[in-house]
């Protein structure tokens, strides 16, 4: 499936747009300004084509069948699964299993591996996670006795290192953290903390929703254990995700889900399962977004990861240095940009985040306001909401100002003086 | 391509409703409790407190707290100035009529809906619905508390919206 990509010319996000066709569209007669990354991002016009073009040209179910279309469609599968594996240099292919999102990743551990945890066992999450490293572990605890750990966050939104350590014991049999706050935007030291899960026998996870679509991520230089992460916020389509593992503990697992794919031999009675990945991947999987990830990939690539994340360090630093200017805000997370990811929370003490987001919308500009699948996090910031601006690699400083200049005009509107 | 371009802020938040958000009325406390609720709308993290002085079957009082939106403390501010003096059957049929009107239908005969009026135009921006609905939905919680005897409820946008 040639995907042919119009070169970038050096890295101008500019140009970058011109090939994301919904970047073109206009929002209650203003351009779309989309600083809503970190929910999803916007697919490049080679994603579009590649979807349509497998449809078009080669849509067939996979792994079972000889003819021509048949094989296409297992090829473009299997060759979604060998290109992320490329991507975050995953020690094997055989380490990579398509789910549809991070999510579903996420409670593909917690319900399999978490099934050979006991009462008294630990699970050490943390006070910043997302409802999706939340709830999957709260379920394995009702179900099995298992005792939930959270590390604290310190003042200036970062882990607790020092309760980190005092938190983890021979206890602990998983410790699953974000690589990055969706909130907060806090970059955590994964490699630091893969090393001492693994001194006390535990495994590590990472939530790497947010880190894999904007900074360099190598599986085994993180010392990981299991990654996951969701397509949709990686340029790629909606509907795919991946649990990245390494291979001898997929191999230790029980499926969770039975079906087609993941036998080998069924009796009416009886069945044994297919080799990993595919015996975590019970039915027909969703091929045809499987099949144009790797087109959303290749545009990641042709950026390089390196790029992305400068790139995004920089406006992040000008974000904050802007938002702080205003003098009215408060912006929750790291000072410091380079503690942080591509994202910024912030709070304006006199309008709430809906109604500024509202204000926002009408000028065109998409921010996302509320608790961000984050409440236990709300609740430690003692905020109901937050609103948020995530970038991603088609946003630059036009975009920051334009949202600067809109929670100007939002406190005009709602007539409040601009300190 | 989905674009409103009648969507006007000011539809939304009109002189009333920003008079409503500005200075909130109700929320001074009650000298006698008789039922509490709180609410909670998952969609957004905002939360209310309902509390209700009764007299037989009539609010004499109503407190609301929280944290909430422009609509949702607007809302809740309306609420607490006409509800007292009201049976429980009338707010909870002013409850309904709003309920009715925020999802696009005309309200019904006879309803005095007042400052909520001002309201209507909130039904243009769907996801915000909730956020006007979130004080009258915990206001039912709390009539029904009160009826079944306890103090005291628990409620989510989300419960009272799908039970329809
Ligand atoms: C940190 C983090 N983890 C997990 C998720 C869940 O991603 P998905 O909804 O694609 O499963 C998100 C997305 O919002 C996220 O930001």
């Amino acid at each position: 499936m040639a995907v042919t990509a119009s070169p970038v010319v050096g890295f101008d996000p500019r140009a970058l747009r011109a090939r994301f066709p919904i970047l073109g569209r206009q929002v209650h007669g203003h351009p779309l300004v989309y600083l809503d990354n970190a929910a999803t991002t916007q697919k490049p016009d080679t994603v579009l084509a590649a979807l349509a073009s497998y449809y078009t040209t080669s849509n067939a179910n996979v792994h079972r069948g000889v003819h021509t279309l048949a094989e296409e469609a297992t090829a473009l599968y299997e060759r979604c699964r060998a290109r992320v594996a490329g991507f975050v240099n995953a020690p094997d292919e055989r380490g990579v299993v398509i789910v549809r999102n991070a999510t579903e990743a996420i409670n593909l551990v917690a319900r399999s591996w978490g099934a050979t945890l006991a009462h008294g066992d630990e699970v050490l999450l943390s006070e910043m996670e997302h409802h999706s490293n939340l709830v999957p572990w709260i379920m394995l605890a009702r179900e099995r006795g298992v005792t939930l750990r959270h590390v604290p966050i310190t003042a200036d939104g970062r882990l607790d290192m020092g309760a980190f350590a005092l938190l983890l014991s021979p206890r602990t049999r998983i410790v699953s953290l974000t690589a990055m706050s969706n909130v907060l935007g806090t970059i955590n030291p994964i490699a630091e903390i893969a090393a001492a899960a693994h001194r006390v026998g535990a495994v590590m996870v990472v939530d790497g929703a947010q880190s894999v679509p904007h900074m360099p991520v190598d599986f085994q230089a993180l010392g990981a254990d299991f990654l996951a992460f969701s397509a949709h916020k990686m340029y790629g389509p909606t509907g795919v995700g991946f649990l990245v593992a390494k291979p001898e503990l997929l191999e230790r697992m029980e499926p969770v889900a039975g079906g087609g794919e993941m036998i080998r031999e069924v009796r009416l009675d009886s069945a044994t399962w297919n080799d990993i990945p595919h015996k975590f991947e019970a039915g027909t999987p969703n091929i045809a977004d499987a099949a144009a990830f790797p087109a959303a990939l290749d545009l990641l690539d042709e950026v390089g990861m390196p790029a992305v994340r400068a790139h995004e360090r920089d406006l992040v630093g000008y974000a904050l240095e802007r938002l702080r200017s205003l003098g009215w805000l408060q912006i929750h997370g790291p000072a410091e940009a380079d503690a942080r990811g591509g994202l910024v929370s912030f709070v304006d003490p006199e309008i709430h985040p809906h109604d500024l987001a509202q204000v926002l919308d009408t000028r065109g500009i998409a921010v996302r306001a509320g608790h961000h699948c984050a409440q236990p996090l709300m609740r430690r910031l003692d905020v109901a909401a937050t609103a948020r601006a995530s970038f991603g690699i088609y946003n630059d400083r036009d975009d920051v100002d334009a949202l600067v200049d809109g929670l100007a005009a939002a406190r005009n509107y709602f007539g409040l003086a601009n300190k | 391509m989905v674009d409103r371009p009648d969507v006007a802020l000011d539809d939304l938040y009109r002189e009333v409703v920003m008079d409503h958000h500005r200075r909130p009325r109700g929320r001074a406390p009650l000298g006698r409790v008789d039922a509490t609720a709180h609410g909670f709308n998952p969609v957004c993290g905002d939360e209310v407190v309902i509390a209700l002085a009764l007299d037989g079957d009539r609010v004499t009082g109503v407190q609301v707290q929280g944290r909430g939106c422009a609509i949702c403390t607007a809302s809740g501010s309306m609420m607490a100035e006409m509800i007292p003096g009201h049976t429980a059957a009338e707010a909870e049929a002013t409850a309904e009529a709003f309920r009715a009107v925020m999802h696009g239908a005309p309200a019904p005969a006879g309803a005095e809906l007042g400052d909520l009026e001002a309201l209507e135009g909130v039904r243009k921006f769907a996801v915000r619905v909730k956020c006007a609905m979130l004080p009258w939905v915990t206001l039912n919680d709390a009539l029904k508390a009160w009826r079944g005897g306890s103090t005291e409820a628990t409620s989510t946008t989300e419960a009272q919206e799908a039970e329809r």
